[in-house]
Protein backbone atom coordinates (compact mmCIF):
# COMPACT_ATOMS: atom_id res chain seq x y z
CA UNK A 1 0.00 0.00 0.00
CA UNK A 2 2.84 2.27 1.19
CA UNK A 3 4.78 1.59 -2.17
CA UNK A 4 1.45 1.86 -4.27
CA UNK A 5 1.01 5.47 -2.67
CA UNK A 6 4.42 6.17 -3.54
CA UNK A 7 3.87 5.02 -7.33
CA UNK A 8 1.18 7.09 -7.37
CA UNK A 9 2.81 10.26 -6.05
CA UNK A 10 5.70 10.20 -8.49
CA UNK A 11 3.33 9.37 -10.90
CA UNK A 12 1.31 12.31 -10.77
CA UNK A 13 4.43 14.60 -10.71
CA UNK A 14 5.82 13.60 -14.29
CA UNK A 15 1.72 13.18 -15.66
CA UNK A 16 2.08 17.38 -14.75
CA UNK A 17 4.97 17.20 -16.91
CA UNK A 18 3.44 15.60 -19.46
CA UNK A 19 0.23 17.79 -19.23
CA UNK A 20 2.90 20.56 -19.31
CA UNK A 21 4.38 19.70 -22.31
CA UNK A 22 1.30 18.17 -24.11
CA UNK A 23 -0.83 21.55 -23.49
CA UNK A 24 2.10 23.22 -25.52
CA UNK A 25 1.11 20.60 -28.38
CA UNK A 26 -2.26 21.63 -28.44
CA UNK A 27 -1.75 25.39 -28.13
CA UNK A 28 -0.27 25.49 -31.15
CA UNK A 29 -1.91 22.65 -32.97
CA UNK A 30 -4.92 24.68 -32.10
CA UNK A 31 -4.04 28.05 -34.02
CA UNK A 32 -2.22 26.53 -36.73
CA UNK A 33 -2.86 22.80 -37.09
CA UNK A 34 0.58 22.09 -36.90
CA UNK A 35 1.60 18.97 -35.11
CA UNK A 36 4.82 20.29 -33.70
CA UNK A 37 7.73 17.66 -33.63
CA UNK A 38 10.24 20.11 -32.00
CA UNK A 39 7.77 20.41 -28.97
CA UNK A 40 10.00 17.88 -26.85
CA UNK A 41 13.14 20.10 -27.67
CA UNK A 42 12.16 23.02 -25.77
CA UNK A 43 11.40 21.13 -22.62
CA UNK A 44 14.67 20.22 -23.50
CA UNK A 45 16.17 23.93 -23.98
CA UNK A 46 14.41 24.47 -20.36
CA UNK A 47 16.49 22.02 -18.54
CA UNK A 48 19.54 22.35 -19.72
CA UNK A 49 18.99 25.87 -19.78
CA UNK A 50 18.24 26.57 -16.37
CA UNK A 51 21.47 23.87 -15.69
CA UNK A 52 23.68 26.10 -17.33
CA UNK A 53 22.32 29.31 -15.34
CA UNK A 54 22.40 27.81 -12.02
CA UNK A 55 25.75 26.34 -13.00
CA UNK A 56 26.75 30.24 -13.59
CA UNK A 57 25.41 31.21 -10.05
CA UNK A 58 21.86 32.47 -10.98
CA UNK A 59 19.52 31.82 -7.78
CA UNK A 60 16.78 28.90 -8.39
CA UNK A 61 13.74 30.99 -9.90
CA UNK A 62 14.91 32.97 -11.83
CA UNK A 63 17.39 30.38 -13.68
CA UNK A 64 14.08 28.91 -14.49
CA UNK A 65 12.35 31.69 -15.50
CA UNK A 66 15.10 32.68 -17.84
CA UNK A 67 15.04 29.00 -18.82
CA UNK A 68 11.15 29.15 -19.71
CA UNK A 69 11.85 32.57 -21.51
CA UNK A 70 14.49 31.13 -23.48
CA UNK A 71 12.58 28.35 -24.77
CA UNK A 72 9.98 30.90 -25.74
CA UNK A 73 12.06 32.28 -27.43
CA UNK A 74 12.87 28.98 -29.63
CA UNK A 75 9.07 28.52 -29.65
CA UNK A 76 8.98 32.06 -32.00
CA UNK A 77 12.06 30.98 -33.73
CA UNK A 78 10.56 27.59 -34.97
CA UNK A 79 6.86 29.06 -35.27
CA UNK A 80 8.93 31.77 -37.84
CA UNK A 81 10.52 29.27 -39.75
CA UNK A 82 7.02 26.53 -39.74
CA UNK A 83 4.78 28.83 -40.79
CA UNK A 84 6.18 32.15 -41.54
CA UNK A 85 6.02 31.85 -44.83
CA UNK A 86 2.31 32.74 -45.65
CA UNK A 87 0.14 30.01 -47.20
CA UNK A 88 2.47 27.16 -46.05
CA UNK A 89 0.13 23.77 -45.75
CA UNK A 90 0.32 22.58 -42.39
CA UNK A 91 2.21 18.98 -43.48
CA UNK A 92 4.95 21.22 -44.93
CA UNK A 93 5.15 22.93 -41.52
CA UNK A 94 5.09 19.32 -39.71
CA UNK A 95 7.91 17.99 -41.32
CA UNK A 96 10.33 21.58 -40.79
CA UNK A 97 9.18 20.92 -37.03
CA UNK A 98 10.79 17.55 -37.58
CA UNK A 99 13.37 18.78 -39.35
CA UNK A 100 13.81 21.17 -36.67
CA UNK A 101 13.77 18.90 -33.46
CA UNK A 102 16.27 16.50 -34.82
CA UNK A 103 18.52 19.77 -36.02
CA UNK A 104 18.35 20.94 -32.67
CA UNK A 105 20.77 18.02 -30.93
CA UNK A 106 23.26 19.53 -32.43
CA UNK A 107 22.62 23.18 -30.97
CA UNK A 108 22.50 21.68 -28.06
CA UNK A 109 25.28 19.34 -28.05
CA UNK A 110 27.47 22.71 -29.17
CA UNK A 111 25.65 24.65 -25.93
CA UNK A 112 25.51 21.94 -23.64
CA UNK A 113 27.56 19.52 -24.18
CA UNK A 114 26.56 15.37 -25.01
CA UNK A 115 26.02 14.41 -20.74
CA UNK A 116 22.91 14.09 -19.16
CA UNK A 117 22.21 17.14 -16.78
CA UNK A 118 20.01 17.26 -13.32
CA UNK A 119 19.83 20.07 -10.68
CA UNK A 120 18.02 19.42 -7.05
CA UNK A 121 15.15 20.69 -7.40
CA UNK A 122 12.94 21.96 -3.77
CA UNK A 123 15.15 20.44 -1.09
CA UNK A 124 13.12 18.24 1.33
CA UNK A 125 10.37 16.24 1.93
CA UNK A 126 6.80 16.16 3.18
CA UNK A 127 4.73 13.30 4.84
CA UNK A 128 1.23 13.33 3.44
CA UNK A 129 -1.27 10.32 5.15
CA UNK A 130 1.30 8.38 5.49
CA UNK A 131 3.59 8.77 2.36
CA UNK A 132 6.68 10.58 2.31
CA UNK A 133 7.09 12.57 -0.88
CA UNK A 134 9.66 15.21 -2.14
CA UNK A 135 8.46 18.49 -1.83
CA UNK A 136 9.70 18.99 -5.59
CA UNK A 137 6.70 16.84 -6.32
CA UNK A 138 4.45 18.72 -4.51
CA UNK A 139 6.15 21.98 -6.52
CA UNK A 140 5.59 20.55 -10.23
CA UNK A 141 1.71 19.91 -9.10
CA UNK A 142 1.50 23.22 -7.98
CA UNK A 143 3.33 24.86 -10.88
CA UNK A 144 1.21 22.94 -13.25
CA UNK A 145 -2.10 23.39 -11.24
CA UNK A 146 -1.28 27.30 -11.51
CA UNK A 147 -0.60 27.77 -14.85
CA UNK A 148 -3.74 25.49 -16.15
CA UNK A 149 -5.27 28.35 -14.45
CA UNK A 150 -3.48 31.23 -15.82
CA UNK A 151 -4.16 29.31 -19.21
CA UNK A 152 -8.10 29.48 -18.52
CA UNK A 153 -8.00 32.77 -17.30
CA UNK A 154 -5.85 33.87 -20.56
CA UNK A 155 -8.66 32.09 -23.37
CA UNK A 156 -11.67 32.82 -21.70
CA UNK A 157 -11.19 36.23 -20.25
CA UNK A 158 -8.53 38.02 -22.57
CA UNK A 159 -9.18 39.71 -26.36
CA UNK A 160 -5.87 38.36 -27.26
CA UNK A 161 -6.68 34.63 -26.03
CA UNK A 162 -10.26 35.05 -27.30
CA UNK A 163 -8.76 35.94 -31.09
CA UNK A 164 -6.36 32.86 -30.72
CA UNK A 165 -9.54 30.39 -29.87
CA UNK A 166 -11.42 32.02 -33.21
CA UNK A 167 -8.51 31.33 -35.37
CA UNK A 168 -9.00 27.78 -34.09
CA UNK A 169 -12.88 27.85 -34.66
CA UNK A 170 -12.87 29.41 -37.89
CA UNK A 171 -9.69 30.61 -39.47
CA UNK A 172 -11.36 32.06 -42.52
CA UNK A 173 -13.87 34.31 -40.28
CA UNK A 174 -10.41 35.30 -37.90
CA UNK A 175 -9.18 36.94 -40.91
CA UNK A 176 -12.20 38.48 -42.39
CA UNK A 177 -12.74 40.05 -38.96
CA UNK A 178 -8.94 41.74 -39.00
CA UNK A 179 -7.22 39.14 -37.05
CA UNK A 180 -3.68 38.22 -38.93
CA UNK A 181 -3.92 34.15 -38.55
CA UNK A 182 -0.26 33.95 -39.04
CA UNK A 183 0.68 36.46 -35.60
CA UNK A 184 -1.37 34.11 -33.95
CA UNK A 185 0.20 31.35 -34.98
CA UNK A 186 3.53 32.61 -33.81
CA UNK A 187 2.13 33.76 -30.92
CA UNK A 188 0.67 30.11 -30.39
CA UNK A 189 4.43 28.86 -30.65
CA UNK A 190 6.10 31.13 -28.48
CA UNK A 191 3.77 29.99 -25.60
CA UNK A 192 4.17 26.76 -26.63
CA UNK A 193 7.87 26.93 -26.13
CA UNK A 194 7.08 28.12 -22.82
CA UNK A 195 4.99 25.12 -21.60
CA UNK A 196 7.71 23.19 -23.06
CA UNK A 197 10.36 25.03 -20.94
CA UNK A 198 8.40 24.94 -17.88
CA UNK A 199 7.71 20.96 -17.97
CA UNK A 200 11.78 20.77 -18.63
CA UNK A 201 12.32 22.62 -15.82
CA UNK A 202 10.06 21.07 -13.68
CA UNK A 203 11.15 17.48 -14.79
CA UNK A 204 15.11 17.77 -15.07
CA UNK A 205 15.29 17.46 -11.23
CA UNK A 206 12.94 14.38 -11.27
CA UNK A 207 14.73 12.42 -14.18
CA UNK A 208 18.51 13.73 -15.92
CA UNK A 209 17.30 15.51 -19.35
CA UNK A 210 20.02 15.49 -22.35
CA UNK A 211 19.85 16.42 -25.84
CA UNK A 212 17.87 13.64 -27.30
CA UNK A 213 15.43 13.23 -24.15
CA UNK A 214 13.94 15.03 -26.25
CA UNK A 215 11.41 11.79 -28.11
CA UNK A 216 10.72 10.67 -24.78
CA UNK A 217 9.16 13.48 -23.32
CA UNK A 218 7.29 14.59 -27.06
CA UNK A 219 5.94 11.06 -26.94
CA UNK A 220 4.25 11.30 -23.44
CA UNK A 221 2.97 14.82 -24.01
CA UNK A 222 1.69 14.15 -27.74
CA UNK A 223 -0.04 10.55 -26.37
CA UNK A 224 -1.89 13.04 -23.55
CA UNK A 225 -2.68 15.65 -26.26
CA UNK A 226 -4.12 12.66 -28.53
CA UNK A 227 -6.75 12.23 -25.40
CA UNK A 228 -8.19 15.70 -26.40
CA UNK A 229 -7.72 14.90 -30.05
CA UNK A 230 -4.82 17.62 -29.87
CA UNK A 231 -7.63 20.34 -29.06
CA UNK A 232 -8.88 20.25 -25.16
CA UNK A 233 -6.18 21.06 -23.06
CA UNK A 234 -8.22 20.17 -19.95
CA UNK A 235 -8.59 16.46 -21.65
CA UNK A 236 -4.93 16.34 -22.15
CA UNK A 237 -4.43 17.30 -18.47
CA UNK A 238 -6.61 13.98 -17.66
CA UNK A 239 -4.39 12.12 -20.11
CA UNK A 240 -1.63 13.08 -19.18
CA UNK A 241 -2.20 12.27 -15.44
CA UNK A 242 -3.58 8.51 -16.66
CA UNK A 243 -0.44 8.25 -18.53
CA UNK A 244 2.16 9.26 -15.41
CA UNK A 245 0.31 7.31 -12.89
CA UNK A 246 0.40 4.21 -15.43
CA UNK A 247 3.80 4.92 -16.24
CA UNK A 248 4.97 4.66 -12.82
CA UNK A 249 2.79 1.45 -11.67
CA UNK A 250 4.21 -0.47 -14.73
CA UNK A 251 7.92 0.43 -13.52
CA UNK A 252 7.54 0.22 -10.08
CA UNK A 253 5.87 -3.41 -10.36
CA UNK A 254 7.28 -4.55 -14.12
CA UNK A 255 10.59 -3.31 -15.82
CA UNK A 256 11.71 0.31 -15.61
CA UNK A 257 12.33 -0.15 -19.46
CA UNK A 258 8.55 -1.11 -20.33
CA UNK A 259 7.87 2.14 -19.44
CA UNK A 260 8.07 4.12 -22.19
CA UNK A 261 5.89 1.13 -24.04
CA UNK A 262 2.92 2.59 -22.39
CA UNK A 263 2.58 5.92 -23.87
CA UNK A 264 2.90 4.52 -27.24
CA UNK A 265 0.63 1.67 -26.62
CA UNK A 266 -2.25 4.12 -25.13
CA UNK A 267 -1.48 6.48 -27.73
CA UNK A 268 -1.93 3.95 -30.57
CA UNK A 269 -4.96 2.19 -28.89
CA UNK A 270 -7.01 6.00 -29.02
CA UNK A 271 -5.57 6.68 -32.05
CA UNK A 272 -7.40 3.50 -33.76
CA UNK A 273 -10.54 3.86 -31.46
CA UNK A 274 -10.70 7.91 -32.37
CA UNK A 275 -10.55 6.99 -36.54
CA UNK A 276 -13.01 4.30 -35.85
CA UNK A 277 -15.17 6.56 -33.83
CA UNK A 278 -15.09 9.30 -35.70
CA UNK A 279 -15.53 7.81 -39.52
CA UNK A 280 -19.07 7.52 -39.75
CA UNK A 281 -19.98 10.98 -37.79
CA UNK A 282 -17.97 12.50 -40.91
CA UNK A 283 -19.75 11.01 -43.07
CA UNK A 284 -23.28 12.04 -41.88
CA UNK A 285 -21.81 15.77 -42.18
CA UNK A 286 -21.37 15.28 -45.73
CA UNK B 1 -5.71 57.31 -51.63
CA UNK B 2 -7.46 59.36 -48.41
CA UNK B 3 -10.89 59.54 -46.95
CA UNK B 4 -13.59 61.87 -49.16
CA UNK B 5 -11.15 61.78 -52.53
CA UNK B 6 -14.02 60.01 -54.79
CA UNK B 7 -16.02 57.04 -54.71
CA UNK B 8 -15.99 55.10 -51.48
CA UNK B 9 -15.07 51.59 -53.48
CA UNK B 10 -13.33 51.94 -56.52
CA UNK B 11 -12.79 48.82 -58.31
CA UNK B 12 -10.95 49.47 -61.80
CA UNK B 13 -10.52 46.82 -64.36
CA UNK B 14 -9.59 44.37 -62.10
CA UNK B 15 -8.03 41.30 -62.53
CA UNK B 16 -8.15 37.93 -60.02
CA UNK B 17 -6.24 34.38 -60.19
CA UNK B 18 -6.71 31.79 -58.50
CA UNK B 19 -3.46 29.98 -59.96
CA UNK B 20 -3.60 29.55 -63.55
CA UNK B 21 -7.57 30.09 -63.42
CA UNK B 22 -8.91 33.63 -63.82
CA UNK B 23 -11.45 34.36 -61.57
CA UNK B 24 -12.22 38.67 -62.31
CA UNK B 25 -11.19 39.29 -65.71
CA UNK B 26 -11.62 43.69 -65.87
CA UNK B 27 -13.86 44.16 -63.83
CA UNK B 28 -14.65 47.51 -62.77
CA UNK B 29 -17.68 48.69 -60.24
CA UNK B 30 -17.88 51.90 -58.00
CA UNK B 31 -19.77 52.20 -54.60
CA UNK B 32 -20.38 55.98 -53.61
CA UNK B 33 -20.41 56.84 -49.92
CA UNK B 34 -24.19 55.97 -48.24
CA UNK B 35 -24.79 53.75 -50.88
CA UNK B 36 -26.66 50.52 -51.27
CA UNK B 37 -25.64 48.68 -54.28
CA UNK B 38 -26.20 45.00 -55.45
CA UNK B 39 -24.35 42.85 -57.51
CA UNK B 40 -26.09 39.78 -59.08
CA UNK B 41 -25.44 36.52 -61.24
CA UNK B 42 -24.86 32.93 -60.80
CA UNK B 43 -22.85 30.36 -59.27
CA UNK B 44 -19.45 30.84 -60.06
CA UNK B 45 -19.15 34.11 -61.41
CA UNK B 46 -17.08 35.51 -59.00
CA UNK B 47 -18.99 37.38 -56.79
CA UNK B 48 -17.43 36.39 -53.62
CA UNK B 49 -14.14 36.49 -55.42
CA UNK B 50 -15.11 40.28 -55.73
CA UNK B 51 -16.18 40.80 -52.28
CA UNK B 52 -13.35 39.12 -50.46
CA UNK B 53 -10.49 41.21 -53.04
CA UNK B 54 -12.24 44.11 -51.78
CA UNK B 55 -11.79 42.80 -48.20
CA UNK B 56 -8.29 42.67 -48.70
CA UNK B 57 -8.21 38.34 -48.55
CA UNK B 58 -7.21 37.79 -51.96
CA UNK B 59 -4.17 39.29 -54.23
CA UNK B 60 -4.68 41.97 -57.01
CA UNK B 61 -2.94 40.26 -60.06
CA UNK B 62 -4.28 43.37 -62.77
CA UNK B 63 -6.10 46.18 -62.43
CA UNK B 64 -7.43 49.01 -59.14
CA UNK B 65 -8.96 48.35 -56.18
CA UNK B 66 -9.42 51.23 -53.87
CA UNK B 67 -11.22 51.54 -50.96
CA UNK B 68 -11.64 54.46 -49.33
CA UNK B 69 -12.61 53.71 -45.58
CA UNK B 70 -13.28 50.71 -43.59
CA UNK B 71 -15.33 47.67 -44.95
CA UNK B 72 -15.98 44.94 -43.12
CA UNK B 73 -17.84 41.71 -44.88
CA UNK B 74 -20.98 39.38 -43.42
CA UNK B 75 -19.39 36.28 -45.30
CA UNK B 76 -21.55 33.74 -47.52
CA UNK B 77 -23.05 30.83 -44.58
CA UNK B 78 -22.27 32.90 -41.86
CA UNK B 79 -18.94 31.78 -40.76
CA UNK B 80 -19.12 32.78 -37.54
CA UNK B 81 -17.10 31.04 -34.47
CA UNK B 82 -19.63 28.39 -33.76
CA UNK B 83 -18.27 27.36 -30.77
CA UNK B 84 -17.90 30.77 -29.00
CA UNK B 85 -20.83 32.76 -27.78
CA UNK B 86 -22.50 35.37 -29.17
CA UNK B 87 -20.89 38.02 -26.98
CA UNK B 88 -17.53 36.97 -28.26
CA UNK B 89 -18.34 36.69 -31.86
CA UNK B 90 -19.64 40.48 -31.62
CA UNK B 91 -16.91 41.60 -29.55
CA UNK B 92 -14.11 40.09 -32.18
CA UNK B 93 -15.92 41.55 -35.22
CA UNK B 94 -14.32 44.77 -33.58
CA UNK B 95 -10.75 43.36 -33.64
CA UNK B 96 -9.25 46.21 -35.46
CA UNK B 97 -11.08 48.89 -33.98
CA UNK B 98 -11.13 50.47 -30.29
CA UNK B 99 -14.73 50.02 -29.35
CA UNK B 100 -15.44 46.54 -28.24
CA UNK B 101 -18.37 47.40 -26.45
CA UNK B 102 -21.25 45.58 -28.26
CA UNK B 103 -24.98 46.74 -26.52
CA UNK B 104 -25.52 48.71 -29.89
CA UNK B 105 -26.05 45.54 -31.55
CA UNK B 106 -28.26 44.36 -28.82
CA UNK B 107 -30.12 47.45 -29.38
CA UNK B 108 -30.37 46.79 -33.16
CA UNK B 109 -31.11 42.90 -33.08
CA UNK B 110 -33.02 42.67 -29.23
CA UNK B 111 -33.49 39.26 -29.93
CA UNK B 112 -29.66 38.45 -29.44
CA UNK B 113 -29.88 40.35 -25.96
CA UNK B 114 -31.13 37.35 -24.26
CA UNK B 115 -29.07 35.08 -25.82
CA UNK B 116 -25.58 36.28 -25.47
CA UNK B 117 -24.12 33.92 -23.81
CA UNK B 118 -25.13 31.08 -25.83
CA UNK B 119 -22.89 29.44 -28.47
CA UNK B 120 -23.28 30.98 -31.84
CA UNK B 121 -23.31 28.04 -33.43
CA UNK B 122 -26.35 26.37 -31.61
CA UNK B 123 -28.55 29.61 -32.65
CA UNK B 124 -31.44 29.02 -35.69
CA UNK B 125 -30.31 30.17 -38.84
CA UNK B 126 -32.12 33.89 -38.98
CA UNK B 127 -30.24 34.27 -35.70
CA UNK B 128 -26.95 33.18 -37.01
CA UNK B 129 -27.33 35.54 -39.82
CA UNK B 130 -28.00 38.40 -36.93
CA UNK B 131 -24.78 38.00 -35.30
CA UNK B 132 -23.15 37.63 -38.97
CA UNK B 133 -24.63 41.32 -39.52
CA UNK B 134 -23.82 41.83 -35.82
CA UNK B 135 -19.84 41.17 -36.01
CA UNK B 136 -19.94 43.06 -39.39
CA UNK B 137 -21.09 45.89 -37.75
CA UNK B 138 -18.84 46.29 -34.91
CA UNK B 139 -15.55 46.93 -37.25
CA UNK B 140 -17.98 50.65 -37.77
CA UNK B 141 -17.61 49.73 -41.24
CA UNK B 142 -18.30 52.81 -44.02
CA UNK B 143 -18.82 49.55 -46.74
CA UNK B 144 -21.03 46.74 -45.40
CA UNK B 145 -20.52 44.09 -47.81
CA UNK B 146 -22.80 41.28 -47.76
CA UNK B 147 -22.31 37.65 -49.33
CA UNK B 148 -25.87 36.08 -49.61
CA UNK B 149 -28.02 37.66 -47.12
CA UNK B 150 -31.26 35.41 -47.94
CA UNK B 151 -29.49 32.36 -48.41
CA UNK B 152 -31.49 29.12 -46.51
CA UNK B 153 -33.52 31.61 -45.03
CA UNK B 154 -37.16 31.78 -44.20
CA UNK B 155 -38.74 34.81 -46.66
CA UNK B 156 -40.11 36.52 -42.98
CA UNK B 157 -36.24 36.43 -41.49
CA UNK B 158 -35.08 37.88 -44.66
CA UNK B 159 -37.36 40.76 -45.01
CA UNK B 160 -36.61 41.62 -41.44
CA UNK B 161 -32.74 41.25 -42.38
CA UNK B 162 -33.61 43.38 -45.57
CA UNK B 163 -35.31 46.00 -43.52
CA UNK B 164 -32.67 46.30 -40.77
CA UNK B 165 -29.90 47.00 -44.02
CA UNK B 166 -31.98 49.71 -45.10
CA UNK B 167 -32.28 50.99 -41.77
CA UNK B 168 -28.73 51.34 -41.18
CA UNK B 169 -27.72 52.75 -44.35
CA UNK B 170 -30.71 55.70 -43.95
CA UNK B 171 -29.81 56.52 -40.57
CA UNK B 172 -26.05 55.95 -40.50
CA UNK B 173 -25.26 56.13 -44.06
CA UNK B 174 -23.26 53.00 -44.13
CA UNK B 175 -22.91 51.69 -47.86
CA UNK B 176 -23.75 48.18 -48.64
CA UNK B 177 -22.86 46.00 -51.21
CA UNK B 178 -25.13 42.85 -51.58
CA UNK B 179 -24.83 39.75 -53.20
CA UNK B 180 -27.63 37.80 -54.11
CA UNK B 181 -28.84 34.85 -55.62
CA UNK B 182 -32.13 36.09 -55.50
CA UNK B 183 -31.84 39.02 -57.98
CA UNK B 184 -35.82 40.00 -56.99
CA UNK B 185 -34.73 41.03 -53.14
CA UNK B 186 -31.45 42.61 -54.63
CA UNK B 187 -32.86 44.59 -56.95
CA UNK B 188 -35.78 46.29 -54.56
CA UNK B 189 -33.80 47.24 -51.78
CA UNK B 190 -30.93 48.57 -53.86
CA UNK B 191 -31.16 51.36 -56.21
CA UNK B 192 -27.92 50.40 -58.31
CA UNK B 193 -26.80 47.16 -59.37
CA UNK B 194 -24.60 45.08 -61.43
CA UNK B 195 -24.85 42.01 -63.34
CA UNK B 196 -21.72 39.69 -63.06
CA UNK B 197 -20.92 36.40 -65.29
CA UNK B 198 -18.00 34.65 -65.64
CA UNK B 199 -15.72 36.74 -63.86
CA UNK B 200 -16.60 40.00 -66.43
CA UNK B 201 -19.68 42.58 -65.91
CA UNK B 202 -21.92 42.16 -68.57
CA UNK B 203 -25.12 45.11 -67.12
CA UNK B 204 -24.79 47.55 -65.00
CA UNK B 205 -27.27 50.43 -63.98
CA UNK B 206 -30.08 51.50 -62.22
CA UNK B 207 -32.27 48.53 -60.76
CA UNK B 208 -35.58 49.41 -62.12
CA UNK B 209 -33.97 49.67 -65.56
CA UNK B 210 -31.89 46.44 -65.29
CA UNK B 211 -35.18 44.61 -63.93
CA UNK B 212 -37.32 45.40 -66.96
CA UNK B 213 -34.22 44.36 -69.21
CA UNK B 214 -35.63 40.91 -71.34
CA UNK B 215 -31.96 39.53 -70.52
CA UNK B 216 -31.97 40.12 -66.97
CA UNK B 217 -35.75 38.52 -66.38
CA UNK B 218 -34.69 35.73 -67.69
CA UNK B 219 -31.38 34.70 -66.34
CA UNK B 220 -31.82 35.90 -62.73
CA UNK B 221 -35.62 36.83 -62.02
CA UNK B 222 -37.67 33.44 -63.89
CA UNK B 223 -39.64 35.49 -65.68
CA UNK B 224 -41.46 38.95 -64.92
CA UNK B 225 -43.89 37.21 -63.00
CA UNK B 226 -42.83 33.70 -61.68
CA UNK B 227 -41.79 34.55 -57.73
CA UNK B 228 -38.52 33.36 -57.15
CA UNK B 229 -35.92 31.84 -60.05
CA UNK B 230 -37.23 28.52 -60.12
CA UNK B 231 -35.61 25.84 -62.37
CA UNK B 232 -37.82 25.32 -65.96
CA UNK B 233 -40.76 26.91 -65.39
CA UNK B 234 -40.82 30.53 -65.44
CA UNK B 235 -37.00 30.37 -67.79
CA UNK B 236 -38.31 31.16 -70.47
CA UNK B 237 -40.19 33.95 -70.14
CA UNK B 238 -43.79 32.70 -71.12
CA UNK B 239 -45.73 34.25 -69.12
Amino acid sequence: MQLLLQYLSSGIATGCTFALVATGFVAIYRVTRVVNFAQGAFAVIGGMAAYALLGRGLPHGAAELVAVGLAATAGLLVGLVAIGRRGSPPLASLIITLGIGIGSYAVLILIFGDQPVSYDGLPGSAAIGGVTMPLQFLLVVAVTAATFALLAAFFNRTYLGRALTACSSNPHAARLVGIDTTRMGLVSFALGGALGGLAGVLLTPLQPVSFNSDVGIAINGFAAAVFGGILRPVTALVGALVLGVAEALVAGYSKASYESGVALVLMLALMVWQASRRAPVEEAAA
Amino acid sequence: MRDGTGPLLDVGDLVVRYGQATALDGVSLRVDRGEMVALVGPNGAGKTTLLNTVCGLLPVAGGDCAVRGRVAQVPEGRQLFADMTVDDNLRLGAWTVRDRDPSRIYDLFPQLATMRRRQAGTLSGGEQQMVAVGRALMARPDLLAVDELSLGLAPMIVDSLAEHLRRLNEESGMAVLLVEQNARLALELCPRAYVLETGRIVASGPSGELSRSAAVQAAYLGGAITPSPSEGEGRGGGF
